[in-house]
């Protein structure tokens, strides 16, 4: 069993997203390490890209910062192999497809295997332009987590035939960010996404609190929370360890 | 000059959102099932002449080419439609497009304030909803055509994300489609963004080639030795290269902004400097850096400040059918007074970039040669900015 796999095993997981290099990288290293330890199962590390198209204001924030204090995907390639030594968490790259294209596909497949990178998450490349990077990240081992969103409609099984890790079902049109209620079906979502495909749903966009993570996990096999945590970082800076604790820790008790 | 869906070349594609595949899939299955409807043919050809003033003018520019005493040059007077620029030719048919899908609301970025302006005209004109994004830099540098847009009854909205230009402009637009799409076309303004976005804006804008070589025939009674356009995303000059593509001895010529220096930091010369990416929905070049991180780019024009290009562009440069070249502020500006002061006509500062290439060009050629510019659109926009360009204070009080 791979560590994706292991993340959603006899639970609900929780999938923690914050980006890379905000607003340092000894932050985010110390963020994952203190994250694992405090019960979320699995986490997303946001690739910081110039023009995050699919990003609210919390999350561009982010990206702005880490760009500003000089984060690059070498440096977080380099801060994953440290962080690998101490922890088995699975960890999924979020990055736009150009830093990924520009730096080399291959040599960027590469370097995810060899720090332990478990999959990568690209929000602009559905399925007719997977093909992208299908050859590498087979070739590497490294998962292709693919996004099923509202308007997905009868897309929705083809997509799920052809997933690895997990689906990342958003539940909200928009972009990333908190919202107060999300109106979506997911479990109408989840239910046809079931009728081809074993591979587990996790729902992500617009949850923040534990009340809705504990809903959306009640229809799905497990949640993802973004902006919250970022914007909890944004707040506190380089002090953001104990309140993102105990946020996430909050999340966890929801869930279990 | 399309292979499979939606590429040119190795250029193009559909890097977008899930949320937004169905809904650009629709797009496509509509704009194929219009495009050769004789009603909707009909219809777009209508207000193209009864509204926008087509078929524009070829003007043959005498003094100018007396002056440079090379190859004869003949302006096409874009800058004579409806709404002062190409933009309205592209407008028109999105936005009667968008009419027929039952699309209530329209949204649009702008960069110099002109594909703003179309759009909002044109959704005046057909009675539907419209909000432009545009670079909060770009509302001051083009009060006047904020303002002008929300007299025709669009809400304008500053952008105030990364560079406030361009690029972050069409972000914001692209973020409020995937927020709300039912409802909602976005009227892309260049031949750029995801399949079929490239195609379908070149289709609108072909009419210019179209025209021209019928008008040349009759002028000159043969084609064009060259055919020059500015570029920032390239939708004026793909509308008038894409008649003349088939035809080899006829170059084409697109120029871009080289800002101050394609040797400085401060330029958007994509096709002399960019690399391959893809971003904005497309596989295209990109100014950018070794991580692929969207370089910020600086133009005199708001129009031509774009890091990126259409993905057919890149292809007609990969396989050498076009030429690209880089012309500075200084150039842009230079040609701006020039043409005021010889032809008695001000172009737009991103047309006025082709106009400082054919100074250089026309020279180097023969008298029996021709040169067809596309004057792509008109500069009464860009009176106060190149006032404050060469340091005057002319604000009206």
């Amino acid at each position: 069993m791979n560590r994706i796999e292991k993340a959603f095993k006899n639970k609900k997981a929780f999938i923690a997203f914050i980006t890379g290099g905000d607003p340092d990288i000894e932050t985010t290293e110390k963020l994952i390490l203190e994250m694992a330890e405090s019960g979320v199962d699995l986490i997303e590390i946001g690739v910081p890209f110039s023009d995050p198209v699919a990003e609210g204001p919390v999350i561009q924030g982010a990206d702005e910062r880490a760009l500003r204090a000089g984060c690059t995907v070498d440096k977080l390639f380099d801060m994953i192999a440290r962080v690998r030594g101490k922890t088995d968490i699975p960890l999924l790259f979020m990055s736009y497809i150009n830093p990924v294209f520009v730096y080399g596909k291959e040599k960027f497949m590469q370097r995810c295997a060899e720090s332990g990178v478990d999959g990568i998450i690209v929000p602009d490349l559905p399925f007719e332009e997977k093909g992208e990077l299908s050859g590498e990240c087979g070739k590497y081992k490294i998962a292709q987590i693919s996004l099923i969103a509202p308007t997905s409609g009868e897309r929705a099984e083809m997509i799920a035939k052809e997933s690895e890790g997990f689906i990342y079902c958003v539940s909200s049109l928009g972009v990333t960010g908190v919202r107060g209620e999300i109106g979506t079906d997911i479990t109408g979502m989840t239910a046809r996404i079931r009728r081809v495909s074993d591979t587990p749903c996790a729902v992500g966009f617009g949850i923040s609190t534990p009340e809705q993570a504990k809903e959306m996990a009640a229809v799905s096999d497990g949640v993802i929370i973004g902006s919250a945590i970022v914007k909890i970082i944004a707040e506190h800076g380089r002090d953001c360890m104990e309140p993102v604790k105990k946020f996430v820790r909050e999340i966890k008790a929801a869930l279990v | 000059m399309e292979n499979r869906k939606g590429r040119f070349g190795q250029f193009g594609g559909q890097y977008v959102a899930e949320t937004l595949m169905n809904n650009i899939h629709e797009l496509e299955k509509a704009y194929l099932h219009y495009k050769d409807n004789p009603e909707f043919k009909a219809e777009l050809r209508s207000l193209l002449q009864n509204y926008a003033g087509r078929p524009s003018l070829l003007y043959f520019a005498g003094k100018m080419t007396a002056d440079l005493k090379g190859a004869k040059i003949y302006f096409k007077r874009e800058d004579l439609n409806h709404t002062g620029s190409h933009k309205i030719n592209n407008v028109l048919g999105q936005v009667l497009l968008a009419k027929k899908m039952g699309k209530t609301r329209v949204i649009a970025e702008t960069g110099a304030g002109q594909h703003g302006v179309a759009t909002a005209t044109a959704a005046a004109l057909m009675g539907l909803e419209c909000e432009i994004f545009m670079g909060r830099e770009d509302t001051e540098r083009q009060a006047l055509n904020v303002f002008r847009m929300e007299l025709l009854g669009a809400k304008v909205h500053p952008v105030t994300s990364g560079t406030m230009t361009l690029k972050d402009a069409v972000n914001e637009t692209m973020r409020e489609w995937v927020s709300r799409i039912d409802d909602t076309h976005y009227v892309l303004g260049s031949v750029m963004g995801p399949h079929p976005f490239p195609t379908i804006v070149r289709d609108f804008q072909k009419i210019i080639g179209e025209e021209v070589r019928a008008q040349i025939q009759e002028a000159e009674g043969k084609l064009p030795d060259a055919v020059v356009a500015c570029i920032g995303g390239g939708s004026n000059a793909i509308g008038v290269f894409y008649e003349f593509i088939n035809d080899e001895n006829v170059r084409l010529i697109g120029c871009e902004a080289a800002g101050k220096g394609v040797e400085t930091s401060e330029n958007a010369a994509t096709m002399t400097l960019g690399t391959v990416g893809i971003f904005h929905g497309m596989k295209s070049l990109f100014c950018q850096d070794e991580y692929g991180q969207i370089a910020p780019v600086y133009s005199i024009s708001a129009g031509l400040d774009y890091p990126g290009i259409g993905p057919e562009h890149a292809h007609l440069a990969e396989i050498k059918r076009a030429e690209y070249v880089a012309v500075t502020d200084g150039e842009a500006v230079g040609a701006f007074e020039y043409l005021s002061r010889t032809e008695g006509i001000i172009p737009a500062i991103e047309s006025a970039h082709a106009v400082a290439y054919v100074r250089k060009l026309a020279p180097t050629m023969s008298k029996e040669q021709v040169i067809v510019v596309n004057l792509s659109g008109r500069g009464d926009k860009d009176v106060a900015s190149i006032a404050r360009y060469k340091g005057l204070n002319i604000i009206e009080k």
